[in-house]
C-alpha cells in the first residue's frame, strides 16, 4: 500500500514536469521554425508589425514590456520595501500581524479586476490631468506597479526578518539610530534578498497580460512619452491570438518564444542572487 | 498515511470528474456546429436560441474564431456551416453563401464631438496618421486618438478595404480587441475617433456621414453609405437538413425581423 501511494505521486509529480516540457516543447516547435524562416534579426530588429501583410518586427513590443516593467519596479520597489521596512522595523508586531495578510491578499485580486479600475479610474484621470489618450505606459506602469507590491513587500518581510537580531543589537549599542540602523546595517545585511524580491517582481510585471491590454492602448509603436500608448510581447499573443492564422499565428509563437526567453533569463538571475544568499 | 491516502482520493476524484465533463453527452444526437465571424457571432447565438425555442429537437452550436477560421470550417466540413463576415477572395470560392443580412460600418466619435461627417479620404487620412489635431479636419480640440481593431479581425479588415485602399492603419492607433472595447474608448474620450458595426452603435456615441451619406440603414439600403459588408452563411453543399431548417428560419420573417430589430439590413433586400 504504501508503495503503492509512493509510485502514485511519483507519476502526478512526473506529470507536471512532463506538462511544463510539453508547453515548452509546442512552444518552440511551434515559434522557432517562424523565426528561422524569417530571421531572428527581422524579427528582433523590425520596427514594422503588419502580421497580415508579412511585417513581423517585434521590437517595438520588446521595447514596450521592458519600459511597463521598468515602470513598475520604479513604482513598486520604493513603495514595497519602504511598506516591508515599516512592518518589520517600526512598527508593533500586532500592526503587522493585521496588515500582512492584507497585504497578500491583494495578490489574489484577478488582474482583469485590476484592469478594470485602472480604465475606470486611473485612465481618465491621466486623460484630464495630463493629457493624451490616458490608455498610456504611465498606466500601464502604475497598475502593474500596485499588482507586484504584494510579491515585493512579502518577500522583503520574509528577508529582512532572516537579518540577525544581534546586528541590530550591535549596531544600536554602538550609538547609532533606528533609522541609521536600519539604513545601514539591516538593509545592507539584506541587500540580495532584496533583489530577488525585486526580480520576482519583475517576472510577475514582464508576465500580466489582461490589465496590460485594458490599460495601454496596444499601439506598436515607440512611446514619445510615458503620456503614449504601448504594447508588449504579452498583449501582442493577447490580442491577436483569436484570428490568426498560418503566418500570423506563427509570428504570434515566436513572440512567445522571445517571451518565454526574457523570462528564463529573469528566472536564472533571481535563482543565482538566491543561491549566493544562502551561501 | 491518510492524509496521503485522503489526498489520492481526492485527485482521482477531480480527475474523474474532469473525465465525465468531457464524456458529456452534448455532442450526441443532431448537433450542428456554425462556427466562423465573431462579428456574426452574437446575432447567430440570438438566432440559434430563438430556432431552438421553437425546435426543440435540434442542438446549434455556435463558435467564434473569425470569418477566415469559418470560410475554412465550412471548406473542410469542421463546421456544418461558417459565417464569414466578408466577401469570399477569389480563391475562396466555391461554396455555397447565402446572405442572411449586411451590416453597416459606422465611424464614430465622442457624443459631444461636433463635427458631423468627414469625407472617405478624410477618414483614412485619419487613421493612417496624417492629420494630428482636429482642428485640421474642421473639428474642435486637440490631439486625435484614433482606435483600431487588431490585425486579423474581420471588422478591421472590411475598413481597410473599404475605407483605407492601398494606404495602411498608422501603427499609432490604439488597438482594441473588440467593438465593444472600441465603442468604450471613444465613449469616455471626447477627442478620439473609432469605427464598428453599425449595429452596435449606441446613445454615447456619434456616427459620422461618410461622404455626404448619414450612417443609417436606409441610406445603406439606397447604396448612398457605402460602408458596409454582407453577414454571409457558408456551406460546402446545398444545406440540407439541420443546417436548411436554420437557414430559412433565419431568412423567413420571424428570423429577419430578429436580425433588423438588432440593427442589421435585411439579407433578402
Amino acid at each position: 500500500m504504501e508503495k503503492l501511494i509512493e509510485k502514485g505521486l511519483l507519476v502526478i509529480a512526473y506529470s507536471s514536469i512532463a506538462i511544463l516540457f510539453i508547453i515548452t516543447f509546442f512552444i518552440f516547435k511551434e515559434g522557432l521554425p517562424f523565426i528561422f524562416r524569417e530571421g531572428l534579426g527581422t524579427i528582433l530588429g523590425g520596427v514594422e508589425w503588419r502580421p497580415t501583410k508579412g511585417e513581423f518586427g517585434i521590437l517595438p513590443m520588446v521595447v514596450g514590456s521592458l519600459l511597463v516593467t521598468g515602470g513598475a519596479l520604479v513604482i513598486g520597489v520604493p513603495l514595497g520595501l519602504s511598506c516591508a521596512v515599516f512592518l518589520v522595523e517600526f512598527s508593533k508586531p500586532k500592526v503587522r500581524r493585521i496588515l500582512k495578510p492584507a497585504i497578500e491578499l491583494l495578490a489574489g485580486i484577478p488582474s482583469v479586476v485590476y484592469g478594470f479600475l485602472g480604465v475606470i479610474l486611473l485612465v481618465p484621470l491621466i486623460r484630464v490631468h495630463l493629457g493624451g489618450p490616458g490608455l498610456s505606459l504611465l498606466a500601464g506602469s502604475i497598475i502593474l506597479g500596485i499588482m507586484i507590491l504584494p510579491t515585493i513587500i512579502s518577500i522583503s518581510i520574509d528577508v529582512l526578518e532572516a537579518v540577525p537580531q544581534s546586528y541590530r543589537e550591535g549596531s544600536i549599542a554602538l550609538g547609532a539610530t533606528t533609522t541609521q540602523t536600519v539604513s545601514m546595517v539591516v538593509l545592507k545585511a539584506a541587500r540580495s534578498g532584496i533583489v530577488t524580491a525585486v526580480i520576482l517582481g519583475m517576472g510577475r510585471a514582464i508576465g500580466e497580460t489582461m490589465a496590460v491590454i485594458m490599460v495601454t492602448g496596444n499601439a506598436v509603436a515607440f512611446p514619445g512619452s510615458i503620456l503614449d500608448s504601448i504594447r508588449t510581447l504579452t498583449s501582442n499573443i493577447g490580442i491577436e491570438l483569436a484570428y490568426a492564422s498560418g503566418d500570423h499565428q506563427e509570428a504570434l509563437f515566436a513572440t512567445g518564444v522571445v517571451l518565454f526567453v526574457m523570462i528564463m533569463v529573469l528566472n536564472l538571475v533571481a535563482s543565482m542572487t538566491r543561491k549566493k544568499r544562502i551561501r | 498515511m491518510f492524509r496521503t491516502a485522503a489526498i489520492l482520493v481526492f485527485a482521482a476524484c477531480l480527475l474523474s470528474a474532469a473525465a465525465c465533463q468531457r464524456a458529456d453527452p452534448n455532442a450526441a444526437g443532431g448537433v450542428m456546429t456554425v462556427a466562423g465571424s465573431t462579428s456574426i457571432q452574437p446575432f447567430a447565438e440570438m438566432l440559434a436560441e430563438e430556432f431552438m425555442a421553437g425546435h426543440p429537437e435540434f442542438n446549434i452550436n455556435i463558435q467564434g474564431g473569425g470569418s477566415s477560421a469559418g470560410i475554412r470550417a465550412a471548406q473542410n466540413g469542421a463546421a456544418q456551416i461558417g459565417m464569414s463576415s466578408r466577401n469570399l477572395k477569389e480563391k475562396e470560392k466555391g461554396l455555397h453563401e447565402t446572405a442572411i443580412a449586411s451590416d453597416g460600418i459606422a465611424v464614430i466619435v465622442h457624443r459631444d464631438n461636433p463635427l458631423r461627417g468627414l469625407s472617405r479620404a478624410e477618414v483614412a487620412g485619419i487613421f493612417a496618421g496624417d492629420y494630428k489635431s482636429w482642428k485640421e479636419i474642421g473639428g474642435e480640440g486637440g490631439t486625435i486618438h484614433f482606435v483600431a481593431r487588431e490585425e486579423g479581425s474581420g471588422t478591421r479588415g472590411a475598413f481597410e478595404e473599404m475605407v483605407m485602399g492601398d494606404r495602411e492603419i498608422s501603427l499609432r492607433a490604439l488597438v482594441q480587441a473588440s467593438n465593444g472595447a472600441v465603442r468604450e474608448i471613444i465613449a469616455r474620450d471626447p477627442a478620439s475617433i473609432g469605427y464598428i458595426s453599425l449595429g452596435l452603435v449606441d446613445d454615447r456615441v456619434r456616427a459620422l456621414a461618410v461622404d455626404g451619406a448619414e450612417a443609417t440603414r436606409r441610406q445603406i439600403m439606397d447604396g448612398q453609405y457605402k460602408l458596409s459588408r454582407p453577414f454571409l452563411f457558408l456551406s460546402r453543399e446545398e444545406p440540407t437538413g439541420t443546417a436548411k431548417a436554420f437557414i430559412d428560419f433565419i431568412m423567413g420573417p420571424r428570423g429577419q425581423e430578429l436580425l433588423s430589430s438588432e440593427g442589421l439590413i435585411p439579407g433578402g433586400q
